[in-house]
């Protein structure tokens, strides 16, 4: 297997956790249990464990260890937009969200569509990054939507997948020839399911708080129509199909009957389209524009249903840094896109777990495990022998989300002011500790 | 009498395939001669049409038509009424006037052998229609591959490796090596196969990982049009060369490579496969004109005048 993470490279943790939840769905685990970590590996996972000589001990009674997060759609910023994130701030965000690796999308400036060039970024991963990073390359050159990238040659230099993410594909010829050419590739495709003719000017979901509002509206169909034709492309030449940030239920009929068909597709859903919904842009606060845009309450509910029964196979954040000036601008100039990473857990945690809709060790496994598998790494699970990709979480801790809490250099948090009552206390990825609460 | 035409290398049965490459080896020692000429076709007259730039195959068909001494006349596109814009249907019928006893087509448009044949007396040799068949090419491909591995090619593995969608080389040689009991294998980027190609039953590869397994490699010529904007057929000649061109340290001892021209030196073959004289490409050409000389002849005389080497 090709690499397909870098990060900086650190000292191995050692590291006795005690009296935790352990919540492993691929272990098998969910009770109340000890981890030792040395030099970075799980050495036991037992009850009445003792900590060698030299190893500190946690005492985690309450708190849930889970298998570290995977994050499949990240925007990094990095090269182009250092201002707004840089492969440092974003990976201390997703360490401290609970996060063990993220996948980066190749809509930076330059394009991620060289091989050199993710070569140049894993070398920048490997001082900058307190977590592992991965990177998409683009599906076209320079993101134009006309000619193919060098699709081999980039999975040679590690590339996870391939995607023209913060565009949709421009045709479904072009769709077609990326599905078919990936296959030399063994990566897929993912995209960002949009018809632009439909939303060109939309600024919000198209529907009752758009009417009340006066914005421009994205219509749900601009997805739906686009999930179909690609998932009827996949169909016809069996190319592996990757769905980004799903967000309508018409999109999930569509997908339903894929799987069924035995369609080579995987799916994500956002933790904001899991928990937000359009009703929040009646306050105009720009954090909440994004695109997709958020939807109703139907939507988000079918969304979380479909996160459940695995329809929708992960949650991905979409993370969208954008500078202060930028977003503090009236709604309808401003760019798409929230950050996620920090965040993500808590706001997934505490609205669909708090409320009986997920349970626990199905979220984890939609986090962790499943976008593991999906981006062709390591999955992360707690078990002796493995390398400690893990996450310790407080589940009743409150906190709010300010700007100086937030460790991105950008600061458009759809949470931004959000009371949270969940909180990632320790997060050791790829061995090391990358985010210990507390410890500056 | 039915008139003969060779439009796809489907018309021939294997017993014709054999009296054809036969008939072929027989001209070999009058293409060693001082004169290289022989009376056979004389009074007959041969038509070369081209109506897509051609060299190697329409030298081949007008020399291979000298030798054995008929009149020949050729008509390429440009400057021609075909330029004016006269119908192919029109050209044919004029050019029919004159009573030529064949006609050699190259043309742009699968079909147009066909349509050609339906207008004329003449005898219609395909050189060339479109992405469909180009059965001279497949028979001197066979010649060849009769001169090297001997007379029964039964059993022999080939793989013809680039783009198969746009070729009518592969369809002619998929189709004549099956006629002699060949096992043939179609590689070529995912973007560059035909879509159900394994129904003409062949196996199918997106790579070169089975190369080895192959006795013969036959490439094929990667056009720099797939590449332009729109077509997406590849992303680039060098992404081409990296998974697909056939190198020296991907064959191994033994093997055979072959092409029917021009090559793409650095793209489908490297420099040294190109100059490796271990390959059967210069032998390719050599046997293009004893094949086509055995076409244009066996196309007259039919198979029932067998004595060649009395009409010699
Ligand atoms: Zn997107
Ligand atoms: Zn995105």
């Amino acid at each position: 297997m090709t690499r397909r993470l870098w990060s900086a490279p650190a000292r191995g943790a050692d590291v006795l956790i005690r009296g935790a939840r352990v919540v492993d769905p691929l272990a098998g685990l969910d009770e109340t249990l000890d981890v030792l970590v040395r030099k970075g590996r799980i050495l036991q996972v037992g009850t009445g464990l003792e900590a060698p000589t030299g190893c500190r001990t946690i005492a985690a009674d309450g708190w849930l260890l889970l298998p570290g997060f995977v994050d499949l759609h990240t925007h990094l910023r990095t090269p182009g937009r250092e201002d707004e994130e840089d492969l440092a701030s974003a990976t201390r965000a997703a360490a401290a969200g609970g996060y063990v690796a993220i996948f980066a999308m190749a809509n930076t400036d330059p394009v991620v569509d060289t091989a050199s060039l993710v070569q140049a970024l894993a070398l920048r991963a490997q001082t900058e990054a307190v977590v592992p990073v991965g990177f998409f390359a683009a599906v076209t050159r320079g993101l134009r939507g006309e000619q193919l990238t060098e699709m081999w040659e980039l999975a040679q230099a590690g590339a996870v997948g391939f995607s023209d993410d913060g565009r949709p594909l421009s045709s479904a010829h072009l769709t077609r020839r990326a599905l078919q050419y990936a296959k030399v590739t063994d990566r897929f495709v993912a995209v960002h399911a949009e018809d632009e003719s439909l939303t060109r000017g939309g600024v919000m979901h198209e529907g009752a708080v758009s009417a009340k509002l006066g914005l421009g509206g994205m219509p749900p169909v601009a997805e739906s129509i686009e999930v179909d034709r690609a998932l009827e492309l996949a169909a016809y030449e069996q190319g592996r199909l990757h769905l980004c940030h799903l967000s309508t239920a018409a999109s999930l009929e569509h997908l339903e009957r894929a799987k069924k068909a035995g369609v080579q597709v995987t799916a994500e859903v956002t933790p904001h389209h899991l928990t937000l919904t359009d009703e929040c842009i009646r306050s105009l606060d720009p954090n909440y524009k994004m695109n997709p845009p958020l939807r109703p309450e139907a939507d988000r509910k079918a969304l979380a249903q479909a996160l459940r029964s695995g329809l929708i196979d992960c949650v991905a954040t979409d993370h969208a840094p954008h500078a202060q000036q930028e977003k503090e601008v009236p709604f309808e100039d401003a760019p798409f896109g929230t950050l996620g990473l920090q965040t993500a857990f808590a706001a997934a945690h505490q609205t669909l777990v708090a409320s009986g809709a997920l349970k626990l060790p199905v979220l984890a496994e939609r986090m962790s495990q499943s976008p593991a598998r999906i981006a062709g790494m390591a999955v992360p699970t707690v078990q002796a022998g493995e390398e400690a990709n893990l996450c310790l979480v407080d589940p009743r801790e409150t906190w709010t989300v300010t700007s100086a809490e937030l460790h991105s250099k950008a600061k458009n948090s759809a949470w931004l002011g959000a009371k949270m009552k969940t909180r990632v206390k320790l997060t050791i990825a790829a061995g090391s500790v990358a985010w210990e609460d507390g410890a500056r | 009498m039915a008139k003969r035409d060779l439009i796809s290398i489907d018309d021939l049965s294997a017993a014709d395939v054999d009296l054809l490459l036969d008939t072929a080896e027989s001209f070999l020692p009058v293409l060693q001669r001082d004169i290289k000429k022989v009376p056979t076709l004389r009074g007959r007259t041969v038509i070369n049409m081209f109506f897509e730039s051609s060299t190697r195959t329409s030298t081949s068909f007008d020399l291979a038509a000298k030798r054995l001494s008929a009149d020949t006349i050729g008509i390429k596109a440009k400057g021609s009424a075909v330029d004016k814009g006269e119908s192919l249907k029109d050209t044919i019928i004029t050019l029919s006037a004159y009573s030529p006893d064949i006609i050699v087509i190259r043309h742009p448009r699968a079909g147009a052998c066909q349509l050609a044949s339906a207008n004329t007396t003449a005898s219609i040799i395909n050189a060339g229609d479109g992405k469909h068949q180009h059965p001279s090419q497949c028979l001197l491909d066979l010649f060849t591959l009769r001169q090297a591995f001997g007379r029964n090619l039964r059993g022999l593995k080939v793989a013809i490796v680039g783009d198969i969608l746009h070729s009518r080389v592969a369809r002619s040689d998929i189709a004549g090596f099956q006629l002699l009991g060949m096992d043939v294998t179609v590689i070529a980027p995912p973007t560059m196969m035909p879509r159900e190609v394994d129904s003409l039953g062949v196996n199918v590869r997106y790579d070169l990982a089975e190369l080895h397994k192959a006795d013969v490699i036959y490439l094929l010529r990667i056009q720099q049009e797939r590449i332009t904007q729109g077509a997406n057929f590849l992303p680039s000649l060098r992404e081409y060369a990296n998974v697909w061109g056939v190198t020296r340290s991907r064959l191994r001892p033994g093997q055979k490579v072959m092409h029917p021209g021009p090559i793409n030196r650095g793209v489908e073959i490297s420099a040294a496969v190109a100059d490796d004289p271990d390959t059967l490409i210069a032998q390719q050409v050599e046997a293009g004109l004893a094949v086509r000389m055995a076409i244009l002849y066996r196309t007259i005389v039919g198979s029932t005048d067998s004595d060649t080497k009395e009409a010699l």
